[in-house]
């Protein structure tokens, strides 16, 4: 049995609160296409935060927060003297530039070392399991630091966002519209930099810079697959970084005795929880998952493999001397190797839709069967003609486009058809078009 | 604001006719002109784009805006709007520099120029335009989602209003960029090749659009590519490459003399209007 304690409550409210204040700004990071700057940024607020503990001399939030602040501007800045100035690409610019002040940074806390203790190992991990260590007194309570920064961060972000939402929102889809109404396109990228670098700063020392890059990009990831609008967007990215973290927690618990292993990051497996959440909302999200997608193959594959089933009973019936309702046996159905599923729901889709009913040997058309499968011979066959006759194609190679051409010919479009080929009684193949049904 | 839509269609009969400036700086400029381009020069990367550019865009005119691939179209209706720095001169909108007559000015980019897989709708992109209209941190008022879905009307796009952008075909994609400048109700609308990739019909009614804008007084720039139409669509054309060539009533100044002088010369009106064709596919 899972020992719980209040150590476990306050893990995962600074998880959440962290997780929740990177993931609301990273999703504005991921529609600019600009998820790198995340990264960069996360390296470059270490010299921002030894630098203003330098000068100040103190790690008072404060302080840190100055830093962040000025970091985040210098790095954009940079960044972006260093892409026009050099003539390269976006992210190689930032490359050149985080690369250069996490060196700076690296240095500067060598310096500052001898006074405390900015360890460069807790600034990857973070020290989340610690947080109840540095409680604060906080409304008649004892509250561990981590919560009331990560809390605050997160309020901050909300404030921030949501004020700026139709300015932030217009500067991410159309700078130079955003431009041209008068709200600065460069002023509100500055802005989104200083907040993530805050949002940074305030995030580290709890869970480390890991989790934060891991939020800042993977909640808004799982979020843009599944969304239409920016503003469930943002609540989707949201509830999944919340819901890592509160997984990440529960694995870091209960997997480690289970795998026997002795102890492991809580922060990195909170890191861990959203890819896995990624990894499913790719397999199975509604609009581009892979599931989705085979799904809407094989449904497609099955329409078309029913259509050319009532070709076939059609065309069966036509041939001369031919009296009796053709009969379609089960194996022939398994003629374009599609696989059975395809075969499976294209038959169930023709005897639902009441077009073929199940006799003694298989299949035979029913007479709304018989109905749609000349609707679609005419069509079929109008759609040779025309290819035929305006695109000049051969005779023997308008059969695949036509086919593909009738399942989607309604009403209009044949009626279009058969004034532009003057509707004529014979295809090119020399076989009857069957007359317009009255309707 | 309404009183430029009540006035009478009818235009001066003489169009004011200007041969292509001799020397630049020798224009005079009116200050009632909707845009006043003084001698601009734009560089990027100290590479010129647009040399001592200089001429006054008239009053309530279809105005097409022709040139090569390259010859700074775009940049132009760029530097008007104050969207790339001018190393020279300056631009007046009716008489007044452009910070203090933003909301006079409707913008239609090239398609290209923004990401359609971005999560938003159609309505929420067509609001977009009205965002001027209400300053920083303010919300959208209901008078704005109004007039924002009568744009939506306007363009026959009403149906579509609540899909995706990434759903829309290229002529969708191009009736919500207009429907957005109309959502803005300018004076002035610059818009980047609005036909670029839509199907004839859609040309068809973008171009009666622009027909019922110019009529109700308001001034029209649009970069136009296919030099079939350039007569029937445009009562006043802007030949441009990297300098103005000529500009002018189209009557007067769209003959193939100055086609062949805006197009290298080279080409012919046949080929230039063939890779104009190819371009739009
Ligand atoms: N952002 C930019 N940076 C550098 N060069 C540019 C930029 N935009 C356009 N150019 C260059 O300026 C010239 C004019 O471009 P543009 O105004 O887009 O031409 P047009 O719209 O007439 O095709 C081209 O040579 C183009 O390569
Ligand atoms: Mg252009």
């Amino acid at each position: 049995m899972i020992s719980w304690s209040v150590i476990d409550t306050w893990i995962i409210i600074v998880g959440v609160l962290s997780a929740v204040g990177c993931a609301l700004p990273g999703a504005y990071l991921l529609l600019r296409r600009q998820s790198m700057m995340g990264d960069a940024i996360s390296h470059s607020v270490l010299p921002g935060i030894a630098g203003a503990y330098l000068i100040m001399g103190n790690r008072e939030p404060l302080t840190l927060f100055l830093g962040a602040i000025v970091i985040g501007i210098v790095t954009t800045v940079l960044i972006r003297l260093v892409k026009h100035g050099g003539k390269i690409e976006d992210g190689a610019a930032m490359g050149v530039v985080f690369t250069a002040l996490f060196a700076l940074g690296l240095v500067m806390i060598r310096r500052a070392a001898d006074h405390v203790d900015l360890d460069p190992d807790c600034v990857l991990y973070g020290a989340i399991e610690l947080t109840f260590l540095d409680t604060v007194p906080f409304l008649g309570m004892d509250v561990p630091r981590a919560a009331l920064l990560t809390g605050g961060m997160l309020l901050a972000n909300v404030l921030f966002l949501g004020l700026l939402y139709k300015e932030l929102k217009l500067s991410s889809f159309d700078p130079g519209l955003s431009d041209a109404l008068g709200y600065s396109s460069r002023f509100l990228h500055h802005l989104l930099m200083v907040a993530i670098a805050a949002t940074m700063v305030a995030s580290f020392e709890a869970v480390g810079s890991i989790l934060v890059i891991a939020m800042l990009i993977v909640p808004p990831a799982c979020a843009y697959l599944l969304c239409n609008r920016l503003l469930p967007m943002l609540l989707v990215s949201a509830g999944f970084a919340a819901a890592s973290a509160v997984l990440g927690h529960l694995s870091a618990i209960a997997l480690p005795p289970v795998l026997g292993y002795e102890d492991t990051s809580t922060a990195g497996m909170m890191a861990l929880a959203a890819g896995v959440l990624f990894g499913g909302v790719f397999f199975l999200s509604p609009k581009s998952g892979v599931l989705a997608q085979s799904w809407r193959r094989v449904r497609l594959g099955a329409q078309l493999l029913s259509e050319e089933v009532l070709g076939v009973l059609y065309r069966r019936q036509e041939a001369p001397g031919v009296s009796a309702r053709p009969v379609l046996a089960p194996e022939e159905l398994r003629r374009g190797a599609q696989g059975r599923t395809v075969e499976w729901l294209a038959g169930r889709r023709l005897v639902r839709q009441g077009y073929v009913r199940p006799v003694p040997g298989g299949f035979e058309l029913t007479e709304p069967g018989l109905h749609e499968a000349r609707r679609l011979i005419r069509a079929h066959r109008l759609w040779e003609t025309w290819l035929v006759e305006e695109m000049n194609l051969r005779p023997d190679h308008v059969h695949g486009p036509a086919s593909r051409l009738e399942s989607v010919t309604g009403e209009a479009m044949e009626e279009e058809l058969a004034r532009e080929t003057g509707a004529p009684a014979m295809d090119p193949h020399a076989r009857r078009i069957p007359p317009a049904e009255k309707h | 604001m309404e009183t430029r839509t009540d006035r009478p269609t009818t235009r001066p009969a003489v169009p004011e006719h200007r041969p292509a400036p001799a020397s630049p700086a020798g224009t005079d400029h009116s200050p009632n002109a909707p845009i006043s381009i003084h001698d601009v020069t734009v560089a990027y990367d100290r590479k010129p784009v647009l040399w001592d550019v200089d001429l006054d865009v008239p009053e309530g005119r279809l105005v097409g805006l022709i040139g090569p691939n390259g010859a700074g179209k775009s940049t132009l209706l760029k530097a008007i709007l104050g969207l790339v720095p001018v190393i020279s001169g300056r631009v007046a909108i009716y008489g007044k520099p452009l910070s203090k007559q933003r909301k006079l000015l409707g913008y239609v980019p090239q398609r290209e120029s923004v990401d359609w897989d971005f999560p938003v709708t159609v309505r929420d992109v067509v609001q977009m335009g009205l965002y001027g209209q209400v300053g920083w941190f303010r919300r959208l008022r209901r008078e704005h989602v109004r007039r924002a879905d009568e744009a939506l009307e306007r363009v026959g796009m009403t149906d579509l209003a609540d899909r995706q952008i990434s759903q829309l075909s290229g002529g969708q994609q191009q009736r919500v960029f207009l429907a957005r400048a109309l959502a803005q109700d300018a004076q002035i609308y610059l818009m980047d090749e609005p036909f670029a990739g839509v199907d004839s019909a859609t040309e068809k009614s973008i171009v009666a659009l622009l027909h019922d804008l110019r009529n109700a007084g308001r001034t029209v720039v649009c970069v136009h590519h296919d030099l079939q139409t350039v007569a029937a669509y445009f009562d006043y054309v802007i030949l441009l490459n990297m300098r103005v060539v000529t500009h002018g009533a189209t009557a007067d100044v769209y003959t193939e003399e100055n086609l062949r002088k805006t197009y290298g010369g080279q080409l012919t009106l046949l080929s230039s209007a063939a890779t104009a064709l190819a371009q739009r596919h």
